[in-house]
């Protein structure tokens, strides 16, 4: 019989310390296997952000920068501007991306910087315990909102995506997730494209994959990917922005 | 009409028994197993082996990389 799926040979072969079906491992999987499909292994340099993600380093075997929270997107700005050639990526959570580190998001986006930013929003602080992060559901409980998000305590939850695709330095903005097979074979093209968009020179491309994160959502992998086909998708809508 | 038969060889060791890859098995081929690994999980294996068609639904979606897929299609 001939081999028709295997893993990426840029995949270590170090366990990953991630709980078990939580969506990091899916996306990381993707981000190895699309390196290695460009041929990019000794051209990428990725930045790692903190949050569960913090050790993304130890799994995908290409160059790696750990950021301090909150600042890849500063990080990779400097990285690309210093070696242009390569191809620059962050990979950060929503607590990391759009808590602690929106503005230096936000502004890398506007200068257009040649990068590409991988968001995974799971809409809670995974790594610390489950708190409530700025992309907490409206009614979601987490360790720091154990009755429910409520607006007029917590705020709305926001969709940093959008924001993003109104700055003119941002190419390509879409939102996707991984699921299901047929959402992860879509995510993996969305990522391509954007790694694309990276080589060619065409500006920021913003790549966010709404997750689960079944520890801090208290349930198990299964019931949380189907919680978040519920809850999550309603309200971060799957598809292209930009 | 061609005729397709596939198979997966799951990596039990690193297998955390997440049970992602059963429901995405559009012909119910997969089930955790009784048995557990050395870290204690339970792992993912064929209980309907013969009818895997090799479509790396279940390999595509692990977290984790455990499986790797084969398939071979006769012409007739
Ligand atoms: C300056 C600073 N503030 C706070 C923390 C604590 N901290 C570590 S990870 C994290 C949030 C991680 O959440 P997210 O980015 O969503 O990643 P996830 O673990 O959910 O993938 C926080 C607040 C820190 N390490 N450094
Ligand atoms: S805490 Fe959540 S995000 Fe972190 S590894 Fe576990 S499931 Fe994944
Ligand atoms: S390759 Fe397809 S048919 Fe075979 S076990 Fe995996 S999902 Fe099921
Ligand atoms: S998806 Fe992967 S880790 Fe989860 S049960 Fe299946 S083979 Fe094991
Ligand atoms: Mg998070």
């Amino acid at each position: 019989m001939d081999k028709v799926y295997g893993r990426s040979s840029l995949l270590t072969d170090n366990v990953m310390h991630y709980c078990p079906g939580c969506s990091h491992g899916t996306i990381h999987k993707l981000v190895a296997e699309t390196i290695e499909e460009m041929g990019l292994q000794s051209e990428t340099i990725g930045i790692s952000p903190v949050g569960c993600s913090v050790f993304a380093y130890n799994y995908v075997d290409i160059d790696w920068i750990q950021a301090a929270h909150g600042r890849a997107c500063a990080v990779a700005t400097a990285v690309k501007r210093l070696q242009p050639d390569k191809m620059v990526f962050t990979y950060q959570g929503d607590g990391d991306l759009s808590a602690i580190g929106t503005g230096e998001t936000i502004h890398a986006c506007n200068r257009g910087e040649n990068i590409v930013v991988i968001y995974v929003n799971n809409a809670i602080y995974g790594m610390t315990g489950g708190q409530m992060a700025p992309t907490t559901l409206l009614g979601m409980k987490t360790a720091t909102s154990p009755h429910g998000r409520e607006a007029a305590i917590h705020g709305y939850p926001y969709k940093i995506a959008e924001m993003v695709s109104l700055l003119d330095g941002v190419c390509f903005v879409t939102r996707q997730s991984v699921h299901s097979p047929a959402a992860v074979r879509k995510a993996k093209k969305a990522l391509r494209r954007a790694f694309e968009n990276a080589q060619a020179g065409m500006g920021l491309s913003f790549v966010e994959i709404v997750s689960s994160c079944n520890s801090g959502w208290k349930q198990s992998p299964v019931e949380a990917n189907h919680w978040m086909e519920e809850n999550m998708f309603p309200f971060y809508k799957l598809g292209d922005l930009k | 009409m061609a005729e397709i038969k596939g198979t997966i060889n799951v990596d039990r060791e690193r297998c955390k028994g997440c049970g992602v890859c059963l429901g995405a098995c559009p012909f119910d081929v997969l089930a955790l197993s009784a048995e557990v690994n050395s870290k204690g999980y339970p792992f993912a294996s064929q209980v309907r082996a013969e009818a895997c068609t090799g479509c790396a639904n279940c390999a595509v979606v692990c977290p984790d990389g455990c499986i790797e897929v084969f398939r071979k299609i006769w012409k007739k």
